[in-house]
């Protein structure tokens, strides 16, 4: 049997679509798991990096906290967590979030501080409100490589939050973790093309949000 | 009225960009700001609108030192434009120029007719409104950048070295453009430079700095070529400033003679009884220059338009200057300068000698003027 069997085996057991074990269930829990992550990690990280890169402030603080948290081990993080905190989401969320940040934080600092500083000075000169300056002139200009930080944090908080399932929680890495220890392979390999499935749902997501908030002007010119 | 007074600013390392400067900017007028690459142009710019606050020394606005109302309010009054346009590329050409507005609380739908209506002032095609800027050529950009300037119609307009990064071409006609917009709004305009021919051309009055943010001197244009105040002022000037000068001079007192003019269809007796200038003009049955030609060379009813020597540039004595009229002469051929009406058609001819006479009446007429003011 090859993995191309696996997989299809996997996915046309139909004990396999309903059920809290099923597929849906499955996915719905790994979707609920990332995006949470998702949304703390880009509270934190955006305006963090927007003010920062606003006032071209703090660039090597952001670069050090990014390599130290990029450094973090996530599996060794989570059962550091578990050991502290005990079982639940929060010690799952914590090694996500802490590996989401970084990504979003530097690219977004980047994003804003490589905007052309001759819009800002004009802006600032017809008198514009500082907050302003920031988020309808360089924000706009900056939304391309945001989006770029937050789609490399999502697609590693999607391919990570399989670890939930090493702790008792749910999600695709549920077929992944059970299907190891019962040498069940058909389940390893179609939690695997579930996760990977995901990543790319996440990419086209990501596209088209970016196709309908970026303005033609700056797809075309940046 | 905008006064500057005795003001210095220190950058935080210790540079010293301007150096106890002051002017007083006339309303309604056109004062630039000229000088070397580094002498303080912009620092001084933008200490007007508070992007640079002065070390020392205070601005007044209208006799109000510019520190007492909020920033924000002060900018709102003053058009800024700057080098390479600064548009915002998210937004559309419309809707750039309508920032100042929308900033000013103004709704949408008024703040972009006004941003229509300002398209048309500034010469830009309406089909551009829904564009970006990087749809736009650079002189397109820069004249966005000036419709968005004056989009609030703000009393003041600051513009640091607005047509430099385009070619001379564009250049010439954004200079022209604005001249014309000038004309009819009559804007308190600052307007710096490195370009010397630019602030001659431009300038009600010009300030040329030195390098150190020192006022080297501040005139009207024609007499900062009729009397540079010192060495400085003279090298910046560059080695024609004598020929420029004459572009104050208008070629309307020029005596023109009609005398060697002659129509194409000319007969012999009329040719005969013109000969006595050494070249003839001879003009299409429009009126218009044909060419130059000796009278002996000229056959009636025959002529071989091959043969006739080129006229050069013509010029029109109503709105051109003795430096026009000079140029045309000395590329003339014949050393004789045609001057034509607004269709072209020539009106008369008239010599380098003649011009030179009337550079030196014009010049002496100045010195006069200067004596009477001096009370001599
Ligand atoms: N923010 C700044 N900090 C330090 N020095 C500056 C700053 N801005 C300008 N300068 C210096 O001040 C001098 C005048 O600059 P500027 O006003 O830009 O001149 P210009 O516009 O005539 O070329 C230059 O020597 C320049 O290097
Ligand atoms: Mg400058």
């Amino acid at each position: 049997m090859n993995v191309l069997d696996f997989a299809r085996a996997f996915f046309t057991d139909s004990a396999h679509w309903h059920g809290y074990d099923g597929i849906p269930t499955r996915f719905a829990e790994h979707v609920g798991y990332s995006l949470e992550a998702l949304v703390i990690a880009a509270v934190i990280g955006l305006p963090v990096g927007l003010v920062t890169g606003h006032y071209g402030r703090g660039g090597n603080t952001l670069a050090l906290i990014a390599t130290a948290g990029r450094a973090l081990p996530s599996f060794g993080l989570l059962v550091l967590m578990v050991i502290w905190l005990g079982l639940g989401t929060l010690p799952v969320m914590i090694p996500l979030v802490v590996l989401a940040v970084p990504p979003i934080l530097v690219t977004t600092y980047e994003a804003v501080r490589s905007v052309d500083p001759s819009p800002v000075d004009a802006a600032r000169g017809m008198g514009m409100p500082e907050a302003r300056v920031l988020f309808q002139v360089e924000l706009p200009v900056a939304l391309p490589l945001i989006y770029s930080g937050l789609r490399t944090a999502a697609i590693q908080i999607v391919s990570t939050a399989t670890i939930a399932a090493y702790v008792g929680l749910g999600g695709i890495g549920r077929y992944i973790i059970d299907g190891l220890y019962q040498k069940d392979y058909e389940k390893v390999v179609g939690g695997a093309t579930l996760v990977a499935g995901l990543a790319l749902v996440t990419l086209a997501v990501f596209w088209a949000v970016s196709r309908l908030t970026v303005s033609p002007g700056v797809r075309r010119s940046g | 009225m905008i006064r500057i007074e005795s003001v210095t600013k220190r950058y935080p390392d210790g540079t010293v960009a301007v150096d106890r400067l002051s002017l007083e900017i006339p309303d309604r007028a056109i004062t630039v700001l000229v000088g070397p690459s580094g002498c303080g142009k912009t620092t001084t710019l933008r200490m007007i609108n508070r992007m640079v606050e002065p070390s020392e020394g205070s601005i007044l606005l209208d006799g109000q030192d510019i520190r007492q109302q909020p920033v924000n309010t002060l900018r709102r009054s003053m058009g800024y434009v700057i080098q390479n346009a600064g548009l915002f590329q998210h937004r559309t050409i419309l809707d750039n120029i309508a920032t100042v507005p929308r900033l000013l609380g103004w709704n949408k739908q008024k703040a972009r007719a006004r941003a229509a209506e300002l398209m048309e002032r500034v010469g830009l095609d309406s089909a551009l409104a829904k564009r970006y800027p990087y749809q736009l050529s650079g002189g397109q950009q820069q004249r966005v950048g000036v419709a968005r300037a004056l989009a609030a119609d703000p009393p003041v307009l600051l513009m640091d070295e607005p047509f430099s990064a385009v070619d001379p071409v564009v250049r010439k006609g954004l200079q022209d453009e604005l001249l014309r917009i000038q004309e009819e709004l009559g804007k308190t305009i600052v307007f710096v430079t490195h370009d010397i021919d630019e602030a001659i051309k431009l300038g009600t009055k010009v300030a040329v700095l030195r390098t150190g943010g020192r006022l080297a001197q501040f005139a009207p244009p024609a007499e900062l070529l009729s009397a540079p105040a010192d060495s400085f002022v003279e090298d910046f000037l560059g080695a024609d400033r004598g020929i420029r000068r004459l572009s104050f001079f208008p070629a309307d007192g020029l005596a023109l003679e009609t005398a060697p003019v002659v129509p194409v269809d000319a007969d012999a007796g009329e040719i005969a009884s013109r000969a006595t200038a050494p070249y003839l003009l001879v003009t299409g049955s429009d009126g218009r220059p044909l060419g130059w030609s000796e009278p002996d060379k000229l056959t009636a009813g025959a002529v071989d338009r091959e043969q006739l020597l080129d006229y050069g540039r013509p010029f029109l004595p109503a709105t051109d200057s003795l430096r026009t009229a000079l140029d045309g002469a000395v590329l003339s051929p014949t050393g004789w300068a045609v001057a034509v009406d607004g269709e072209g058609r020539a009106v008369g001819v008239v010599s380098q000698q003649v011009i030179g006479e009337a550079i030196r009446d014009a010049h002496s007429r100045v010195a006069e003027r200067a004596d009477a003011k001096a009370g001599r």
